[in-house]
């Protein structure tokens, strides 16, 4: 096989499985990129191709090595590792042209594996470069003799041609909601709010850059301090880690005195757990979800895709003034054996405290206080984790203040919970909307007061009011642990990041987002009446239809010959005459010899043939023609007969 | 059948998917399974792409064929045991190269086709030159037949194919025997002895043709890179041989023919004026005028020197020179064959 052939098919390999080094076992990783450069060698220095006992040993040991790895060798993980390793070693025994074809086809698969982890812009921009290098290779594969330039003119052509008929199809095709059989559990990579919070959990999401959803509001967004997403809600506390506790009352939550609606659009990235973020507290919403008695939004399904739903919340409330027995019985739950200290430092505000609206209020005051700090990086805490926080370390993030203020407020008999979720958000100035990422996750309390009902109180709010105010790096101490766009970066900067997060949102919603109710909406709005499937196909084999028909005349064009002048369709005439008489011109015959021939077998005809053959040398192939001599060929032409 | 030039018109082509492309679709119908279930937006893409890519490749396939016009040529004769090479024009007037064209006879069926093709470019707006080799087994006219042209370019997904079937024939010759001593036989008129004179007068160079002897080549002018030539030598007139099939030793006719082709060539390059005889009605020529445009080749060219005593008689007039030896040779190879079809 060519050598400029296996290279081509050694850098589409490696373009296709570059971008999963990042999440490949080190060894895997190792592993390819050691058969990449032997293989580079060996084809450099001509040398033979490894023995097939070698292969096969290696070809076991990885595939035990994934198994030994991953436990198991299906789920996707495991299945994209095996993949890689198989096409990287089958590089290794490239025999025959099949073997090339083969491997192309595994190129092309290999990328689609890749969208699993990431189909963003640079992914999608990154694709279009290794499929112009697989399509010259595999054209290279067709044509061994042809030339570099030729071979990737070809295939750039081949891809341009390709692109408005792909985005016909992308448009048009009628797309199906997934998913078609179940999905492996690792189908998705989740980061973002978990249902349980220890000391450190939050603090390690607040190093995190991802986007958690994007928020649209419809007119003037609230106050920032009012934009509370709200996520899990946790009851249960097991000394150490607050989870959401067993419940089995489900009943509608119970809103009064409602006021401040807000309308907004937010577009949710899969983050794999069933909660939907609202401001609190919601009320309307354009999908089909479930409201829990203690206000979670809930979808019907892990969001495994990113998804975009309206909804409407009433920032002004008084919640569930009625709260059932039992639900506040669980409000107090407390492991009494942990933390001594703050049983007694809230029995003696219990004790000072005519009401429960008092004693948060002497709460709030301890903290603001007592010299706490905001901090990303708080010390470990001992097994009294309450106790060691508020008398001694006194550093925290917001996990550390609500768990605190919490146990606090249970150990003084006020019922409470812990709430999590996201606060604040980055405003858009470019796409005017707010950007919440997962540093914005946020963790609060909410007590049940007579009366009033849950009240949300943030002693994060008092202890660094600029965490409320303008975001975490007004509130954290330390910027230094924060990441780099975080901390204050230039004016230039932040447009720049604004430009670019505005054109990944679009491409999210347009291109990412673009599932049967995207299409749906798309297609309405362009004049379609009725959208069914067999119109969609309709009009997709139609649009192709044309754009190919429109490529044909395109490429057909050069080879339409042109019709031959006047002059040689005379002379054709005449030697069609002759044919029929029994005297064919032979292709290789010039006219001169036709003539010289006719002439001996038809003596009669000698002198016109002659004539005429004279004639049309003399017009087609000399200098000079002048249209009378033109004219009078034709003349003589049409009076010839046999 | 064809006579003259074909142009590839799309009535000509034909095409259909390779087992690549049926691959692919496959391939494809699994990733689009994929993109669905895991609702990959840029996983679409690629398939469709993909799957776009392979029907432009058909357009490709097709333009790599369209509008070629071919144009039959010579075919030289050769010796059994040797390969034909049928001469074909490929002119390419369009401004696009055509790239990996096959040019392959067509096997008993058509999707288990053994036979290895010939695979050449053609680049833009030039007339290429293309020997299409055919292995000659047998002595007598061997046809061209029906030859099939196809092309996989750009992707191998699809198969584009026309057949060309121009009714080209290549003389071929009997294998001469290795070595045949020459028969000391005379004239059936009775002039003139055999004698072995003739080495003397050194009379010119001519141009190698397979078959001469050895001793005969000039290596010095070979070695001055004159390319292979021959000496040739005068003979004076009258010493004559006659070549007759019936003083052959064989038992076998193609043995006999065998050595009688081995005569002629070594008559010839020892420069000897020599006749032909040949048992009657082994002569299957025709008379008068001149070749089909088709066929032949240098034979047939050279025919109408000869053709003045060519008559129903199954003998030939000692003679010599190229021409003759040709049409010897010619005579050998026909000999008792049936009149092949061939207008």
């Amino acid at each position: 096989m060519n050598k400029s052939l296996i290279y081509g098919l050694l850098l589409s390999i490696l373009m296709v499985i570059a971008p999963h080094a990042e999440h490949l076992p080190l060894w895997v990783s190792g592993l390819c990129a050691g058969l990449l450069l032997w293989r580079t060698w060996l084809t450099y220095g001509d040398k033979a191709l490894p023995k097939r006992w070698l292969l096969m040993l290696v070809t076991f040991a990885g595939t035990a090595g994934i198994i030994f790895n991953y436990h198991t060798m299906f789920g996707r993980e495991a299945g994209v590792t095996l993949l890689v390793m198989l096409a990287t070693l089958k590089l290794m025994e490239l025999r025959k042209p099949r073997d090339a074809m083969v491997l192309v086809y595994l190129a092309c698969f290999i990328i689609i594996t890749n969208f699993f982890y990431s189909q963003s812009i640079p992914t999608a921009l990154y694709l279009l470069a290794s499929l112009t290098v697989i399509v010259t290779t595999w054209v290279h594969l067709q044509a061994e003799s042809i030339a570099l330039r030729p071979r990737m003119r070809i295939a750039a052509v081949l891809l341009l041609q390709a692109l408005p008929l792909t985005l016909i199809l992308f448009i048009l095709f009628p797309r199906v909601q997934g998913p078609l059989w179940g999905l492996p559990q690792d189908a998705y990579a989740s980061t973002g709010l978990d249902d349980r919070m220890s000391p450190g959990s939050l603090s390690r999401l607040g190093l995190s850059e991802e986007v958690a959803f994007r928020v649209s509001y419809n007119g003037k967004p609230p106050r920032r301090d009012q934009m509370y997403w709200r996520g899990p809600v946790l009851w249960y506390f097991d000394g150490r880690t607050w989870t959401p506790g067993r419940t089995t009352l489900t009943y509608p939550p119970d809103f009064t005195d409602l006021g401040q609606p807000i309308d907004y659009v937010v577009t949710l990235e899969p983050h794999n757990k069933t909660w939907l973020f609202t401001l609190d507290v919601p009320d309307k919403l354009t999908i089909p979800a479930i409201i829990s008695s203690d206000f979670q939004v809930l979808n019907r399904a892990p969001v495994h895709a990113r998804m975009r739903y309206a909804a409407r919340s009433n920032l002004v409330y008084h919640a569930n003034v009625r709260e059932s027995e039992r639900q506040l019985q669980r409000a107090l739950q407390l492991p009494r054996q942990f933390n001594p200290r703050a049983q007694q430092l809230a029995a003696e505000w219990r004790a000072g405290s005519k009401d429960d609206e008092t004693l948060v209020n002497t709460a709030l005051r301890y903290f603001s206080k007592q010299g706490f700090v905001y901090t990303l990086q708080p010390p470990l805490l001992g097994s009294n984790s309450v106790d060691d926080f508020l008398f001694n370390a006194k550093q925290g993030f917001c996990e550390h203040y609500a768990s605190a203020f919490v146990f606090l407020m249970r150990a003084a008999n006020v019922p409470a919970r812990v709430v999590t979720g996201y606060l604040g958000g980055e405003y858009n100035s470019v796409g005017n909307y707010y950007i919440v990422r997962q540093s914005d996750a946020h963790a609060w309390a909410e007590v049940w007061l007579a009366g009033q009902g849950w009240v949300r109180v943030d002693p994060t709010g008092v202890i660094a009011p600029g965490r409320l105010e303008s975001g975490l790096s007004a509130a954290v101490s330390d910027s230094a642990a924060l990441p780099f766009m975080e901390r204050n970066p230039p004016q230039w900067m932040r447009d720049l990041r604004f430009n670019l997060d505005t054109l990944a949102n679009q491409w999210n919603q347009w291109v990412l987002g673009y599932d049967s109710e995207r299409q749906f909406a798309f297609l309405t709005r362009l004049g379609m009446e009725s959208v069914t499937w067999q119109k969609m196909a309709l009009n997709m084999s139609a649009g192709l239809g044309a754009v190919i028909a429109l490529f044909s005349l395109f490429m057909l064009r050069h080879l339409f010959v042109r019709r031959p002048d006047k002059v040689q369709a005379a002379w054709l005439r005449v030697c069609g005459r002759l044919a029929r008489a029994g005297l064919p011109r032979a292709a290789h015959e010039g006219a001169q010899d036709y003539a010289d021939r006719v002439a001996a077998a038809h003596p009669a005809l000698a002198a016109n043939i002659r004539d005429l053959a004279a004639r049309y040398s003399a017009l087609r192939y000399g200098s000079h023609g002048g249209e009378s001599v033109r004219q009078e060929f034709l003349q003589r032409v049409r009076a010839f007969k046999i | 059948m064809e006579h003259g030039a074909i142009t590839l018109t799309q009535r000509r082509i034909f095409i259909i998917p390779t087992k690549q492309g049926f691959m692919l679709g496959f391939v494809l119908v699994l990733m689009l399974l994929g993109d669905i279930n895991y609702n990959l937006s840029l996983g679409y893409v690629l398939t469709f792409l993909l799957a776009m890519m392979a029907v432009m490749s058909m357009l490709h396939a097709f333009r790599n064929l369209a509008h070629l016009e071919i144009r039959p040529g010579r075919a030289d004769p050769v010796f059994r045991g040797e390969t034909a090479q049928f001469m074909l024009h490929f002119n390419n007037r369009s401004k696009l190269s055509r790239y990996q064209l096959c040019l392959v006879q067509p096997g008993k069926s058509f999707w288990t086709n053994t036979n290895t093709p010939l695979k050449f470019d053609v680049p833009a707006m030039q007339d290429s030159e293309v020997a299409f080799p055919l292995p000659a087994t047998r002595r007598g006219w061997l046809q061209a037949g029906r030859l099939m042209l196809y092309t996989e370019f750009p992707l191998g997904l699809f198969y584009c194919w026309s057949y060309l079937h121009f009714g080209t024939r290549c003389l071929v010759y009997p294998k001469p025997l290795r070595v045949a001593p020459l028969p000391s036989g005379s004239s059936p008129d009775g002039t003139g002895k055999r004698s072995v004179a003739g080495d003397e007068d050194f009379s010119g160079l001519r141009k190698y043709t397979p078959g001469d002897a050895l001793p005969r080549i000039a290596w010095k002018a070979y070695a001055r890179e004159r390319g292979l030539q021959v000496k040739q030598f005068s003979t004076p007139l009258g010493e004559e041989l006659w070549l007759d099939y019936a003083d052959t030793p064989d038992r076998n006719e193609e043995e006999k023919l065998a050595r009688m082709t081995r005569w002629v060539l070594d008559a010839e390059a020892q420069g000897l004026r020599y006749g032909l005889g040949l048992p009657d009605g082994g002569l299957p020529l025709r008379h008068g005028g001149a070749e089909p445009s088709g066929a032949g080749g240098a034979a047939g060219q050279l025919l109408p020197q000869s053709a003045d005593f060519v008559s129903n008689v199954s003998q030939l007039p000692s003679n010599n020179g190229i021409a003759h030896r040709d049409e010897c040779l010619r005579r050998i190879a026909l000999f008792n064959l049936p009149q092949q079809g061939q207008p």
